[in-house]
């Protein structure tokens, strides 16, 4: 059994998925977990980390926490850390946690593994295994010396988290930390497309490449996502092609994706591009070019045209979702 | 300014990985090596950065063997005024690498601002960055689209989640690690490609830093091909017919939706 520490992750007053999955897994492998929540007024968002499993929440607040900076976050969680002396000390892989974790490790001098999809907890530690080459190759990472080893794990890698609304954390306040001459502030967060989860956090991809022809034809494939509560990712000729932006890039010079369903429109299966989404529970294809890379990853392939194959595709998941 | 920027040098994005004899590292035979692509950002903004306020130098540093001083060069080439390479081994983490990195810069009489990628395409680990940050008590924003200087501050955008940008403003000195979209990288031209050839580029060695191996704190116990994926089903029939059975079998045998 390992003391635990995850430090929490919210955006707009919402609890991340990919945080509750880190508790969830944390807890039903038998650990201790502990839960940093950092911010002002997000009190309430300690009862889904509890029912997650988490035993102690622990709370800190204070206005300069409402909008995150790396700068104030490591050094609350690195007092959090030297008063509770966890033995692993995780976040998710997103924006927040590779800014802040590896700020975090220099500080508390400890070793990290960063974007990892296999985590399994071994006495008092943990055994990790990470992509690299953008998952052309794996490498199970060994921590050296003492002091908590840190992670960071890629969202949808551990499984569903499992939500028990008998269970509760103890919310204990954290007030140890200072946070006077702050270097970094944020003037201001303008928001992007509200509706639609980010490529690296949703459990369904739709992706297009440049077969889409335009940036309008992207339609289709939102009206697939919608049905689907998807996201919208692209090749990168696609992106090249100015069909869609960088941020929506899948692949080795974009973003790197592990959803339940990835479904891959008019893509070829570039080697960069298979190396950001190879590790998709599922994959389906949809290609005219039979003798397209991209089949020998797909679980389940369909050759013919997108334009036709997409919207009757979206029509069908509504008929059945409609029954 | 006194500007730096790290960059590293990663195999090119089209080579096909082998693992060596002992499955701890890659087999570097037939390796194309090229600048990391999220560096070249770093470098033309401390160019671009440089050329706007006369009297500044640009300085590149790399950290690997021998062969990085091609990665060096490179950035020479487009324009940056003097390489230091600093020798660290094929096996070094992230923490020995920033931690070299780190001594290196505070040998320099001054450091205004260093500019990263915001993460190397080979470990893809997005650490450096940070790492050195910390190191040196500097501020840093990653993931940045775009930055506006002043003499004491400089404001950027970084891309966050779905879309959302974040306005961070930082007090100098501070490290900015850059993403796609910050800038157009310019090709290095013919009589800079010549002049980069006769740079010195300075060499530092762990010792002189005052680093060694015991400041690494996690290495790489064994690497692993991703399996071979069995081949998967293409569908047959009409395409309706087969967009029903898709349907049906990401519902029942794949159990995703």
């Amino acid at each position: 059994m390992a003391k635990v520490l995850i430090v929490a992750e919210h955006r707009d007053g919402r609890l991340k998925k990919a945080t509750l999955e880190l508790v969830s897994h944390s807890a039903s492998s038998g650990n201790e977990t502990h839960v940093a929540l950092l911010g002002d007024g997000v009190q309430s968002l300690a009862a889904d980390i509890g029912q997650a499993g988490a035993k102690v929440v622990h709370l800190a607040q204070a206005p300069e926490l409402k909008s995150y900076t790396a700068e104030a976050t490591t050094r609350v969680v690195a007092a959090l850390a030297k008063s509770i002396s966890p033995d692993v000390i995780l976040a998710s892989h997103t924006p927040t946690g590779r800014d802040f974790m590896p700020r975090l490790a220099a500080r508390l001098d400890a070793g990290i593994a960063s974007d990892c999809t296999q985590l399994s907890y071994q006495g008092n530690g943990i055994s990790v295994r990470r992509p690299i080459y953008a998952g052309k190759a794996t490498a199970e990472v060994e921590f050296l010396g003492s002091g908590p080893k840190l992670a960071t794990i890629r969202a949808n890698s551990l499984g569903a988290p499992k939500l028990d609304a008998s269970r509760s954390a103890e919310v204990v306040p954290f007030t140890s930390f200072e946070l006077s001459g702050l270097k970094t502030r944020v003037v201001n967060v303008v928001q992007g497309n509200a509706g639609r989860p980010d490529v690296t956090e949703a459990s369904v991809v739709v992706s297009g490449g440049r077969s889409l022809k335009s940036a309008e034809n992207f339609k289709i494939l939102e009206e697939l996502a919608d049905v689907l509560g998807a996201a919208v990712g692209a090749s990168r000729a696609a992106v090249d092609a100015g069909y869609r932006p960088h941020r929506d890039q899948v692949g080795q010079t974009g973003k790197v994706v592990s959803p339940s369903l990835y479904i891959a429109c008019g893509i070829s299966g570039a080697i960069q591009h298979l190396a950001g989404m190879r590790t998709s529970k599922t994959i389906v294809a949809v290609n005219q070019d039979s003798e397209a890379p991209i089949f020998q990853v797909a679980d389940y392939g369909i050759v013919g045209d997108l334009f036709q194959v997409v919207p009757l595709l979206t029509q069908e998941l509504k008929r059945v979702k409609e029954h | 300014m006194n500007i730096y920027v790290c960059i590293k040098q990663v195999p090119d994005t089209e080579t096909k990985i082998k693992l060596n004899a002992d499955a701890t590292g890659i087999d570097p035979t037939g390796i194309k090596w090229i600048v990391s692509p999220y560096d070249e950002f770093a470098i033309e903004e401390a160019l671009r950065l440089r050329d706007k306020n006369p009297g500044s130098t640009v300085t590149v540093l790399s950290a690997g063997p021998a062969r990085t001083v091609d990665a060096i060069r490179t950035a020479l080439a487009m324009g940056a005024d003097n390489g230091i390479q600093v020798e660290t081994p094929e096996t070094a983490d992230n923490q020995l690498v920033a931690k070299a990195l780190a001594q290196a810069l505070k040998k320099e009489a001054k450091v205004d601002i260093l500019f990263t990628g915001k993460e190397a395409i080979d470990d893809g680990a997005s650490q450096t960055s940070q790492l050195i940050a910390e190191h040196l008590d500097f501020a840093h924003v990653t993931v940045v689209l775009g930055a506006e200087y002043t003499a004491q501050s400089v404001t950027c955008r970084r891309e966050v989640e779905g879309g959302a940008i974040e306005i961070i403003e930082a007090q100098l000195p501070v490290v900015i690690a850059a993403q796609k979209g910050l800038n157009e990288p310019r090709y290095a031209s013919l009589p800079n490609i010549m002049k980069a050839k006769k740079k010195e580029i300075k060499v530092l060695k762990l010792a002189d830093l005052g680093v060694s191996e015991a400041d690494q704190k996690v290495r790489v116990k064994n690497l692993q091909l991703p399996p071979p994926k069995a081949a998967g089903r293409k569908l047959s029939g009409d395409t309706a017919a087969q967009v029903q059975e898709l349907v049906r079998l990401l519902h029942e045998e794949a159990k995703v939706i």
